[in-house]
């Protein structure tokens, strides 16, 4: 049943840090989270964590477990050999506020600059009709619980800074795919997407899609098809000839085309 | 680490930025941000305060989905038959003008989010799917798998977003008429004077993450702040739920109605230990899951209770037939209101019946194909994959009753959701009122936003109506905030006195409220659960905090260990004054349900708001006749369902006379 475990926790603030060891009981079906919980109740009172749900419901404990971004309570001491010793950091793309707290304003940053949904002109509420099929697309995307492991892996913006000002990450170039998937969305997505976040620094590795603890398909749901689209407009011949006479359709599905002012 | 100089405090060199609003939101949730949309968009600025990041609040832990009679999946529904079912839920002690404007403006409210971009389940003809619940009549709950909750809260957020940019348009500034401040607590409100009757003038707080202070001077102020649930040890509740907004109302002069009244849910988590408490979506049993007992038995069958017999299968064929066809044969009573389940659960495991880990068994893998299963209630299945190793499609899942909601709180007005003190309002699981003695599942997601549009609207309109005359926060009201803020650090400056850990204390109340006012109640544990308040809240006062002020939960966690006592007494003392047995109240010592207790709400009130702190709780508890329903209302029910319920006197004579004429085999259809 219960034993020690050896966690290495990075304690610090954005002036100074270090690793510290903690040695702490473990119990019975416990997540790393409950083992944090436990040093901050019995060891280390101002141990600063990010949590909410427990639940891997609100995205709010992310960190890095021996190196791997993982959510806190989603990881299970189970998975780890009983003399392993577990070393916790904070994310690494983001700048730290303190121990296992960053500053993940850059996410909210992005997410402002992605124009909101904008519902369709004439539809009166209650009077959105749409199928099962067409919705689940976009669905998918919005399991994101903003967790942000997506962008903190993307080696676009975790090994190269310069990148974050025209890059908008992984999570919020799905949020794109998501309103150009929306059935009854009114706004072109596709050539924002390419020319003001950043869609073509994603040189498609897919950690963002390993990292997901939802589990959501975002490099081969969201963001591949989308690129494809934007080759598929750019570089069509008909497409090209159809936008050049007035004919346009955008990707081809079924939406009313909307040009951008 | 070593705390660098500067994270010493000392109350003199703290300097609060201040900031001026109309209309100034505490909390971010569902209420929170519905409340914040209807602000600004009646023209005032609007500032939104909430504990942690934007966009993770309690909400998005909301599963099965919100509840509102569009009528998609069943046409007969409609705002009577809603209004019916949430005032039966409650036992008949729901506000009732809350109640019919709950039922009247839900299915709005939800159209609504369609237009702010939200993608819900859809029907075959591409409206809004509707599931079955517990208590409601026909399928009502609008959802997007069992992931309602987040779906709600981030349409909402990125509705609050688009506000945003419009204000970037139009001023060049993202947050020129709506700003978040996000990892930010507030510990007091402020008054624009020392009297009970004058008015909200603004609120005070800390940033989590550099620990300075913060005030804000707004004439309103909307308390959406979520329930209480962290002083439970078995709770769905996190960390934020504190009882933060139900302390500042006392404080404030404002008062709590009805907080003996906390559900239970039926089904939580049991194991592993350390998720003991998680929920699982009641959709689990209105997509067909069924509670079994270790001898195998559908052991519901067993505890119907009267007033619900009626409507309820008496078999499990019955049951059955009821998901194809429910036209013409009654629900199974794994449907029945949360209360009643929990109950049951109970007592299956105190009489010996229950699963290994001490709950009994919920399962759905006998009853729904895999594939569906995964379908309908995926985040179910990946939590118990996760956290479990227990695969949902295969094997049952072992569940029991977990804290989860409080349906008293701030006592407020029906229309505007004003409380007693002018200008400071509340909406959401904060207010009380609602829900009654038990709060159907469903209903929660469609209050939020109902009365957060509500409090939002009156809100604004208050502000407006006093801009000129708004009262400025002073420099003696901030230093006393720093003051009180800064006690857990300065009290280590005092060293005779023993240390105390808040963390210890907090596991200690969570024991207390568990064991002695939990599930089942009776007069001399809740005594005892007082006596034991009284000592945590003397140790509490002398907790001391390791560390600095940047980003310390120690700290956070002793400023909010204030708030979770000050509301554990209230539910303790409400507890033990209502002497029945009611919704989520049930005494041991007092078994059944009094229809002359019905007529009352208890309401508690601050001797000295504004003074209090530390050791002397001051709660005081109060009777208060609860107000007639109208004619019409009493009209949708049944004549011997409401004698169930009023007492004889309370009848309309036309009802009275009718109810005797009725034959009791034909009583009580619909």
């Amino acid at each position: 049943m219960g034993y020690e475990a050896k966690f290495r926790v990075w304690r610090g603030t954005v002036r100074a840090g270090h690793l510290k060891n903690y040695s702490v009981e473990v119990n019975d079906g416990e997540v790393v989270l409950d083992i944090i919980h436990r040093i901050q109740a019995t060891q280390a009172g101002d141990l600063a964590v990010r949590w909410n749900c427990k639940a891997g419901k609100c995205g709010s404990c992310s960190a890095e477990i021996n190196g791997r971004p993982r959510l806190l309570c989603m990881t299970r001491m189970s998975t780890f050999s009983k003399s392993e010793v577990i070393t916790v950091t904070p994310l690494r793309t983001f700048p730290v506020i303190r121990d296992l707290v960053t500053d993940v304003s850059y996410n909210y940053e992005k997410a402002r600059e992605i124009p909101a949904f904008a519902p369709p002109e004439g539809v009166a509420p209650g009077e959105y009709r749409m199928a099962q099929v067409d919705v689940e697309r976009s669905q998918e995307f919005r399991k994101c619980i903003e967790c942000f492991l997506c962008n903190n892996v993307c080696h676009v913006i975790r090994d190269h800074e310069d990148n974050k000002q025209n890059f908008a990450g992984p999570r919020y170039l799905m949020r794109i795919a998501e309103l150009d998937m929306h059935p009854l969305d009114a706004i072109d997505r596709q050539k924002q997407a390419q020319e003001e976040h950043g869609l073509g620094y994603c040189n498609i590795t897919k950690c963002c899609t390993e990292v997901c603890p939802e589990h959501i398909k975002i490099t081969d749901n969201a963001l591949i098809p989308m690129k494809e689209r934007v080759v598929d407009r750019k570089f069509d011949p008909v497409v090209w000839l159809g936008s050049k006479i007035g004919l346009a359709k955008g990707s081809g599905r079924d939406k009313a085309p909307v040009i951008k002012p | 680490m070593t705390p660098e100089p500067s994270d010493f405090p000392t109350v003199a060199d703290q300097v609060a930025e201040r900031h001026s609003y109309d209309v100034v939101v505490i909390g971010a949730g569902g209420a929170g941000l519905r409340a914040a949309i209807a602000a600004r968009e009646a023209g005032q600025r609007t500032a939104i305060v909430c504990k942690s990041l934007f966009g993770k609040a309690h909400t998005v832990m909301a599963e099965g989905g919100i509840a509102a009679s569009m009528g998609n999946v069943n046409t007969k529904d409609n705002w009577q038959v809603h209004f019916r079912d949430t005032m039966r839920g409650g036992k008949f002690l729901n506000n009732v003008r809350m109640a019919e404007l709950h039922a009247k403006e839900a299915p709005d409210r939800v159209w609504e989010l369609e237009t702010y971009g939200a993608l819900f389940d859809r029907t075959k003809q591409g409206r809004i799917s509707q599931r079955n619940f517990g208590g409601h009549e026909y399928p009502r709950l609008a959802h997007v798998g069992d992931r309602t909750g987040l779906e709600l809260i981030r349409t909402l957020q990125q509705k609050v977003v688009s506000l945003q940019q419009e204000d970037f348009r139009e001023y060049g500034d993202y947050e020129a008429r709506i700003r978040v401040f996000h990892e930010c607590a507030i510990t007091e409100l402020f008054k624009a004077g020392s009297d009970l009757d004058s008015p909200i003038s603004g609120a005070f707080g800390y940033w989590r993450e550099t620990g300075s202070f913060i005030a804000f001077e707004a004439p309103a102020v909307i308390l959406a702040t979520g329930g209480i649930g962290k002083s439970f040890k078995v709770t769905s509740n996190s960390w934020e739920y504190t009882g933060d907004g139900h302390a500042l109302a006392l404080r404030a002069g404002a008062t709590l109605l009805n907080m003996e009244f906390v559900q239970f849910h039926p089904t939580g988590m049991v194991w592993p230990p350390s998720v003991k408490g998680i929920l699982v979506t009641e959709s689990v049993r209105g997509d067909g899951g069924v509670l079994r007992n270790s001898e195998g038995k559908r052991f519901m069958f067993s505890y119907i209770p009267d007033v619900f017999r009626a409507q309820y299968a008496e078999t499990e064929e019955e049951g059955d037939r009821w998901y194809t066809d429910p036209d013409n044969n009654k629900r199974p009573p794994e449907l029945l209101p949360r209360d009643e389940v929990a109950r049951a659960i109970n007592s299956e495991v105190k009489a010996g019946r229950g699963s290994p880990a001490g709950g009994v068994f919920l399962d759905v893998s006998t009853r729904l194909k895999a594939e569906d299963i995964i379908k309908k209630l995926p985040s179910m299945h990946h939590q118990f994959k996760e956290l479990a190793d227990v695969d949902i499609t295969k094997e049952p899942m072992e569940v029991g009753p977990t804290c989860h909601y409080v349906m008293g709180g701030v006592e407020v007005d029906p229309d505007s959701a004003q409380s007693r003190v002018r200008g400071l309002y509340a909406a959401g699981e904060v207010a009380g009122g609602m829900h009654g003695s038990n709060r159907l599942g469903g209903n929660s997601l469609s209050d939020l936003l109902v009365f957060g549009k509500r409090a939002g609207d009156h809100a604004a309109r208050y502000a407006h109506s006093v801009r000129n005359f708004r009262a400025a926060v002073t420099d003696a009201q901030i230093e006393s905030a720093t003051r009180a803020a800064l006690a857990p650090f300065l009290i280590e400056e005092r060293p005779n006195l023993a240390r105390e850990n808040a963390y210890t204390i907090h596991a200690e109340l969570q024991q207390t409220m568990n064991d002695l006012v939990g599930i089942i109640r009776k007069a001399d544990e809740i005594e005892l659960a007082l006596k034991k308040l009284d000592e945590l809240r003397q140790r509490a006062a002398v907790a001391t905090v390791v560390g600095g002020r940047e980003f310390n939960p120690g700290w956070h966690l002793s400023i909010d260990l204030q708030n979770m006592l000050l509301i554990s007494e209230c539910i303790a003392q409400a507890a033990l004054a209502r002497e029945e047995s009611r919704g989520g109240h049930t005494r041991d010592d007092f078994p059944g349900m009094n229809p002359e207790w019905r007529k009352f709400n208890l309401v508690l009130a601050l001797e000295s708001p504004a003074g209090l702190r530390d050791t002397q709780s001051g709660v005081n508890l109060f009777k208060q006749a609860v107000p007639a329903m109208r004619p019409d209302l009493l009209e949708l029910f049944d004549p011997n369902e409401l004698k169930k319920y009023l007492t004889e006197a309370e009848l309309p004579a036309s009802i009275a006379v009718a109810a005797s004429a009725v034959p009791a085999d034909q009583s009580q259809r619909g």
